[in-house]
């Protein structure tokens, strides 16, 4: 491992809460200049990590290293070369937008001048200009996540710490949002993004940890987690009806292939051999169902996702959102 | 310098959506002179007595002033965590408590200045030094504030502050010789007496209004001191245990 070209290097790092292991012997590192997601379900353990990586939370045990500078008995010592947006908009609510951002500019020595030539170029990007000089307290929640990120990154951090930036906005912003992480990814910025959207992770990360429970439980480049999958055959189809020993019945059946079952009438095939679907239809339509649709599918992270994990990606997703509209 | 940048904007940030807040300069006002005036009208003994009762309205004055200032410009960033910020920020923990107390400190002074107006329009008030009369406020000014902070770490909802606040403020109107000596405390009280620091700030500044302290100045300026250096190392101590959990 070349530690030059490591901005976080976080070793055997572990933190609970009482009797809850929040994080559990993690060990991971972040190349400079990369995209690194951590992807995993509520209560995973993503943000108690980005706490102790930025300082703000004492780890039980392990080592962090951010930038080349050890952290680990001076939590304060990398904290010039790094932003941190965090997952509540935790701005001054009686401040406007554009006094919070030259204030949270002026935390990290900028002068009057700059900071405020930013904050005008920040809230530009982030269609705010309007809504400068209104306080933040009166925001929208999207418009509190917009100006929040922009105060992340707005002493230009060598290392950016995003926990689910695109949580709670509307898909354009997120889009917007996505495109913006991109370019700060072009200049160079090293990222440590978490979120519980698959495919924002897809889309975006150079690498991905999986952490679940408190455990990093895979970490790779999106290529090599997808080739898990690689030589598989996947076909999803949707029924009509439903039959309460269909699953018992088409694993009897068809002993080669595996079957995985989701509550709203639909479910995955799963086999190394090129599936026939002609069989599975007639076996359906024998115990009564009818098959309104069956498609072969490209696996996804989300099939390596739920694969890896054991967990139900469609469940994490519910839960998130349920929680994202009762913030 | 960046650090003094940081500090100074924390100051100002405080300043602005706290301390130069209308309800905040009225009440720093009201205070003071609703003080004044009830203890003029209980003592009865008319304007002659405005001296001897000065240095207590003054220690009173800024012992709320500052210690409500903590509860709000502290507890509530905390508890909206606005605070992580500053917690984030590249400056030494020394530095954000001295950026964070300033300010209060600043307005508690000011806090004293009601008092010592009123009473001289209404009252000849011959003080021993002004130097180290302002000395003393800004001593009583600053160790209130520190013991303000140390409240604030210790509770999480602002009305917990204020409570707390509460439970040390009181005694210590009566227990630090504010308006009764501490000479006509009970005797097995008065050990107290000598643990708080407001005790030595109210003498000094007695002595040097009236000339009836019963310590010397340089004693309890050597005490008022130490007392601000001890609480501001348990409050750093209180913040990294509490606040970096
Ligand atoms: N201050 C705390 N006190 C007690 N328990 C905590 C605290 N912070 C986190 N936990 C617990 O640690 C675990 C991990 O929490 P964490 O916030 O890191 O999860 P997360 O992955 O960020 O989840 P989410 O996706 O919901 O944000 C949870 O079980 C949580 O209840
Ligand atoms: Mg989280």
């Amino acid at each position: 491992m070349d530690k030059d070209n490591m901005d976080i290097i976080v070793s055997n790092l572990s933190k609970s809460f009482q009797a809850v292991k929040a994080v559990d012997d993690i060990s991971f590192e972040v190349k400079t200049g990369e995209l690194f997601g951590f992807l995993g379900p509520n209560g995973a353990g993503k943000t108690t990590t980005i706490r102790m990586i930025t300082g703000l939370s004492k780890p039980d045990s392990g080592t962090i290293i951010t930038a080349g500078i050890d952290c680990s008995h001076n939590p304060k010592a990398a904290q010039h070369l790094i932003g941190v947006v965090p997952d509540e908009s935790n701005l001054y609510p009686e401040l406007t937008g554009f006094q919070n951002l030259c204030f949270c500019a002026s935390l990290y020595g900028m002068g009057k001048a700059e900071r405020e030539q930013e904050a005008r170029k920040l809230l530009q990007a982030f269609d705010l200009s309007k809504a400068a000089d209104r306080k933040f307290g009166g925001y929208s929640k999207g418009m509190k996540r917009k100006l929040t990120i922009a105060a992340g990154i707005i002493h230009k951090p060598r290392v950016l710490f995003l926990d689910e930036p695109t949580t709670g906005i509307d898909v354009a912003s997120a889009r917007a949002l996505r495109i913006m992480i991109k370019d700060l990814h072009k200049q160079g910025t090293t990222i440590f993004l978490t979120t519980h959207y698959i495919e924002e992770a897809e889309r975006l990360c150079d690498r991905i940890a999986f952490i679940v429970s408190g455990k990093i439980v895979a970490t790779d480049t999106v290529q090599n987690l997808l080739k898990h999958h690689e030589g598989k055959h996947f076909l999803q189809v949707t029924h009509q009806g439903r039959n309460a020993d269909i699953a018992e019945r088409l694993s009897a059946s068809f002993a080669h292939l595996s079957f995985s079952f989701s509550k709203d009438n639909t479910f995955r095939v799963e086999s190394s051999e090129p599936i026939n679907i002609t069989p599975l239809i007639m076996c359906l339509e024998e115990l009564g169902i009818d098959v309104s649709e069956a498609k072969r599918i490209t696996p996804s992270l989300e099939d390596v996702f739920v694969r890896i994990t054991g967990l139900e990606a469609d469940a994490m997703r519910k839960d998130k959102e349920k929680q994202g509209g009762a913030k | 310098m960046k650090k003094w940048i940081a500090a100074w904007n924390i100051l100002l940030k405080d300043v602005r959506t706290y301390y130069l807040k209308p309800p905040n300069i009225s009440w720093g006002i009201i205070f003071p002179l609703a003080w004044t005036g009830m203890f003029l009208i209980r003592s009865g003994s008319g304007l002659d007595s405005i001296p001897a009762l000065l240095p207590g309205l003054m220690a009173i004055s800024i012992l709320f002033g500052t210690t409500s200032m903590m509860a709000v410009t502290v507890t509530f960033e905390k508890k909206n965590s606005s605070f992580d910020r500053l917690l984030l920020a590249p400056i030494s923990f020394d530095l954000l408590m001295l950026a964070k107390t300033s300010g209060a400190i600043f307005f508690g002074m000011i806090n004293a200045v009601i008092p010592v107006l009123l009473a001289s329009f209404i009252s000849d008030i011959r003080v021993a030094s002004w130097p180290l009369l302002i000395l003393a406020v800004f001593l009583i000014a600053t160790v209130s504030t520190f013991l303000g902070l140390l409240i604030a770490i210790a509770v999480r909802e602002v009305f917990e502050a204020q409570t707390l606040s509460n439970f040390f403020r009181f005694p210590m109107i009566f227990l630090c010789g504010l308006f009764l000596p501490v000479s006509k405390l009970p005797i097995f009280i008065r050990p107290l007496s000598y643990i708080l620091p407001l005790t030595y700030g109210v003498d000094t500044m007695r002595g040097l209004i009236t000339g009836g302290n019963f310590m010397p100045i340089t004693l309890s300026f050597a005490v008022l001191t130490a007392f601000c250096i001890i609480i501001f190392g348990l409050n750093k101590h209180f913040i990294k245990k509490r606040w970096i959990t």
